[in-house]
């Protein structure tokens, strides 16, 4: 090491600890596990009032009549509104589409549509309170699927619908349609050998967070009102909130409180504004906290969908075309429906190469529950089908289905079906070979103990259903493609602040985002980007509020990638601010000041051969350097309407999963015995939070596979399990061993070559599944869940 | 009614209970001890066990009068239990006004690089440790329950297999792990403590 001039000490380059590629635990951890970690539904205010709604009890129905009287009589109750007190104009809301009611008018379109609100001293009295409302309905016919929804005399769920989507659609009850073609799918056909057609069916998922929706607002001075609440996105919030408040966006200032998950549940409003109107009104703070039952009815669901296939294939295994009708379920309001449509038409061919395309996507407007955002977006129930489509052509020509689907797979350069060329890695191939190598869990595991069965191994568990007799195994296999962050034109953007300053003699660095940390680890990331740009040990998370620009949203698996470049961009900046003062300090003492490349590390400014020029507590001293900036990544374009051509994603990621189950072809059970997952993710900032992203991801494509569902009545539209006795989500003792592969290869596009990892999961763990149950036991199955009746054929 | 219980070593009493209020509902809402967690409130996910007498139970599934003259640990207490589990005085835990959360805890979290070991300098008991060095937090809402439980397992049986864990923490559901993490978690806390032994 060279000798410099500078007026510190000559030291050695130490490296900062915990950068990005370390497993670097999170910084709320012992918050979280001492029960110290401020979940929203924890937040408390002196001479606070518990919120209630009141929600519908039938699906379709006009109001004639609401009669508050007795319940604002009740003793503890402080006020209780229902539409007519709405402060302005502005009486609905949406993320796109704004045809949601903050409370019913005129008529409500679902079973637990919030009808009106109470606020009283106590939950239960708030509670009792609200049953003693009146509401005289009139009940009207239900639309439940596209029969009813596009038939001649169908009613309209909103009728003289003025979005800029109704120009697109066949039907009014449509929210949107997107087809995607390209080729000549029917001259295609024509090359095919065999053909082979298939009819599926995704029933709707719940993301089931396990906090439930809360929040507490605090009315202010000014007029305005502090919310504290768990969401998916502040800023997209507050635009939603503060007009129908009739509040200018700064009078409502928002923090995220704890989220305990999300999954895409806490993208549209739930409570928010009921919880403002309420302090508002009543001038206290004011918290609501939906039971788990509110919970049901409190958020959108994943869209069921109904899936038409068709696929042809040359001897020699090639895929010649494909043709497909996707129809979503979006219940009774828009949400995220023409995204999802988007998508799930876009992404519908899956990572495989077929040239000749006629793709359909839609989504409803019916009475059953609203459906938008869930992790997998779309690409989950497409991924469901052509999976299940790819075995059926695998089995007509007698190949091995891994090796079906490598002949097919796309790779990097591959044009998707909109067009759009993949210009990084697509592994396709690989990410199928490395979970078809991995040794398979021994047989008949329930044996290895002894001879005596160990039922805890077995289908059915210590329910004790059987001791091996009827029990078989099957072995399955599926591969899914799915885009990172916002698509179509969307201006996606993320903003971030960083500050650098030096506290009690050590460089400290903050950054402040607004982007919610729902469990995926965000915040963790930050502070590694920041440690690896700016060469500082000390990083605070500021909490995220409205008082900094937008993150965007937390989801489409965009958060590391947005907000993480937005956080690694910005301190780039804030680099450069450090060394300019740092030149203009101490620039004389070393020529390399002005002649090398200089970075930040361990404290620490060093030339990029390892030499120490200065310590940042002598640039700084008492300076602050202190930037806030947006980062963008590159544009995509909409989706053509007609052909649904368009550079309409930014990234794409992938996952491969084998699954192994036994079955008990008896009683119809499935035990998942192994769940190996195989997945491409760029660059892994953070590998331990990396496996456990996938690992979570990939128990909700298993719990969909084999339990969970939303069942709604197809006569009245009415949801039969909103609760957690009745919506099954997998246990620990359900859920398998899940072996994780990570590849690391890097998009050159994306921040540190990084791939979205959030959702890619879970597209290919339901089909891997359901291959695998249909391996053991020969039949067909081409919905999902699978539920015993359908293996034991009664 | 009034109800006098002890929660994590300290006497308390809580005052005008309604007849209806659970067990959780005192501890989040009258206590200040919002560790326990309130996800369904119908006994089916396990967010809000806490140790009645010893025995982990469902604390929404509880009345606030069963819990009357009876010792109460919960996660704010976890450490100090497991610290004392030898000794007959379960230590002195929060109170009613040492934890517990209000508004002005949108807290700022100091991040520090690790090796092993993270956050503010606390006591944690070994099954908390692990679970923040196994990556078994996400969202942590599933969290506090799962560390009662565990905890719970791991004072009945120091080596638990895998089918122990699996059949001891049924009753807790967690959403974003896929649970691997957690039985790395137990495995490592069970570990750890045959280490120390
Ligand atoms: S909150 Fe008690 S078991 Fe779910
Ligand atoms: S439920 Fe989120 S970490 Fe378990």
């Amino acid at each position: 090491m060279g000798v410099t001039g500078s007026p510190t000490n000559i030291q050695q380059r130490s490296k900062t600890k915990g950068g990005i590629g370390e497993s670097t635990l999170r910084p709320d951890g012992t918050l979280k596990v001492t029960g110290e970690f401020a979940y929203s539904s924890d937040m408390w205010h002196e001479d606070m009032l518990w919120g209630f709604t009141l929600r519908s009890t039938t699906a379709h129905a006009e109001i004639k009549s609401i009669d508050v009287s007795e319940a604002l009589a009740t003793s503890g109750v402080y006020s209780v509104l229902t539409y007519d007190d709405l402060p302005t104009e502005m009486k609905n809301y949406g993320l796109e589409i704004q045809d949601t009611p903050v409370l019913a008018h005129g008529k409500v379109r679902h079973h637990g549509e919030p009808v009106a609100i109470v606020a009283a001293d106590h939950p239960e009295t708030a509670r009792r309170a609200a049953a003693k409302i009146k509401i005289e309905y009139v009940e009207l016919p239900v639309i439940t699927d596209e029969a009813s929804a596009t038939g001649p005399d169908a009613l309209l769920i909103h009728e003289g619908r003025d979005d800029h989507h109704i120009g697109h659609v066949p039907h009014p009850n449509i929210v949107h349609r997107q087809p995607v073609i390209r080729g000549d799918a029917d001259e295609a056909a024509k090359r095919a050998d065999i053909i082979v057609s298939g009819d599926y069916v995704f029933g709707m998922q719940d993301q089931a967070f396990l906090g439930p929706e809360s929040g507490l607002a605090v009315p202010a001075e000014d007029g305005g009102v502090d919310l504290y609440v768990a969401t998916q996105w502040l800023h997209s919030d507050l635009r939603q909130i503060a007009p129908v408040l009739g509040l200018p966006e700064d009078k409502v200032r928002m923090t995220l409180s704890g989220v305990g998950g999300a999954f895409g549940g806490r993208e549209d409003l739930s409570m928010q504004i009921h919880a403002c109107l309420l302090a508002l009104r009543t001038g206290k703070p004011v918290k609501i906290v939906y039971n788990r039952f509110e919970s049901f009815f409190g958020h959108v669901h994943r869209h069921p969908a109904k899936l038409h296939y068709e696929h042809g294939v040359t001897k020699d295994g090639k895929l010649t075309h494909m043709k497909c009708r996707i129809v979503l379920d979006g219940g009774a309001y828009a949400s995220a429906s023409p995204a999802v449509v988007g998508n799930a038409a876009s992404l519908a061919v899956g990572p495989y190469v077929i040239e000749d395309v006629d793709i359909e996507a839609v989504a409803l407007y019916t009475n059953n529950p609203p459906c938008g955002a869930m992790r997998g977006f779309g690409a989950v129930q497409a991924c469901f089908a052509y999976e299940a489509q790819m075995d059926k052509l695998a089995a007509k020509l007698d190949m091995d289905p891994v090796e079906f689907r490598q002949l097919n797979a796309m790779e990097q350069g591959t044009l998707l079906p909109t067009g759009q060329a993949c210009d990084s890695p697509a592994p396709v191939a690989e990410l199928l070979r490395l979970v078809k190598s991995r040794p398979l869990p021994p047989e008949q595991q329930w044996l290895s103990a002894g001879e005596d069965a160990d039922v805890r191994a077995l289908p059915g568990g210590l329910s004790n259903t059987t001791h091996g007799e009827g029990v078989v195994r099957g072995v399955g296999y599926a591969v899914g493609l799915k885009n990172v962050g916002f698509s179509e034109g969307f201006d996606d953007y993320s903003t971030a602040r960083v500050r650098m300053e030096i506290i009690n003699g050590e460089p400290v660095a903050t950054v402040h985002t607004a982007m919610a940390e729902v469990g995926q680890g965000g915040v963790t990331v930050h502070a590694q980007i920041v440690r690896t740009e700016l060469g500082v040990n000390q990083v605070t998370i500021h909490p995220a509020d409205t008082q900094v620009g937008s993150a965007g949203s937390t989801s489409a698996s965009r958060q590391t990638y947005m907000t993480g470049g937005a956080v690694k961009n910005t301190a780039e900046a804030v680099r450069e601010k450090v060394l300019e003062i740092g030149r203009a300090k101490l620039g004389t003492y070393h020529p390399a000041w002005a002649t090398a490349e200089l970075l930040l590390e361990g404290g620490k400014v060093v030339t990029d051969g390892g030499e120490v020029l200065a310590d940042l507590v002598d640039v700084l001293e008492d300076e602050a350097v202190d930037l806030e900036l947006e980062w963008r990544h590159r544009p995509t374009v909409a989706f053509d309407l007609v052909t649904g051509q368009g550079d309409g994603h930014v990234q794409y990621s992938f996952a491969a999963h084998r699954a192994v189950v036994e079955v008990d072809t008896e009683l119809g059970l499935v035990k998942v015995i192994e769940l190996a997952v195989a997945q491409d993710v760029g660059k892994a900032l953070n590998p331990l939070s990396v496996v456990g992203q996938i690992q979570g991801g990939t128990t909700q494509g298993l719990g969909v596979a084999v339990m969970e569902e939303i069942i709604v009545d197809p006569k009245t539209a009415r949801v039969r399990n909103p609760s957690f006795t009745d919506y099954l989500i997998p246990t620990i003792l359900d859920t398998p061993t899940i072996p994780v592969d990570v590849l690391e290869l890097a998009d050159e596009h994306a921040p540190y070559g990084l791939r979205g990892i959030g959702e890619a999961p879970t597209l290919s763990s339901t089909p891997a599944v359901l291959a695998a149950i249909r391996n053991a036991t020969g039949l067909e199955l081409n919905r999902t869940p699978v539920r015993p009746e359908h293996l034991t054929a009664t | 009614m009034r109800v006098n219980f002890t929660v994590n070593g300290r006497p308390q009493e809580a005052d005008d209970v309604w007849e209806g209020e659970s067990l959780l509902y005192v501890l989040r809402e009258r206590m200040g001890l919002p560790g326990s967690k309130n996800a369904c409130e119908q006994g089916e996910c396990g967010s809000c066990t806490v140790r009645l007498d010893g025995v982990p139970v469902c604390s929404c599934l509880v009345a606030a009068g069963q819990a009357e003259g009876r010792e109460i640990v919960t996660v704010e207490g976890l450490a100090d239990y497991a610290k004392h589990r030898e000794g007959a005085h379960p230590g002195t835990g929060c109170g009613s006004s040492g934890c517990g959360t209000s508004l002005d805890d949108a807290k700022r979290w100091q991040s520090k690089p690790t090796d092993g070991r993270s956050g503010e300098t606390r006591e944690l008991s070994p099954i908390q440790q692990a679970f923040i060095d196994a990556g078994a937090v996400q969202c942590g809402f599933c969290t506090p329950g799962l560390l009662v439980a565990a905890d719970e397992l791991l004072e009945q049986n120091d080596s638990p297999s895998d089918a122990d864990i699996r059949e001891a923490l049924s009753g807790n559901l967690c959403r974003c792990t896929g649970y691997e993490k957690i039985l790395d978690a137990v495995r490592l806390a069970a570990a750890r403590q045959e280490e120390t032994v």
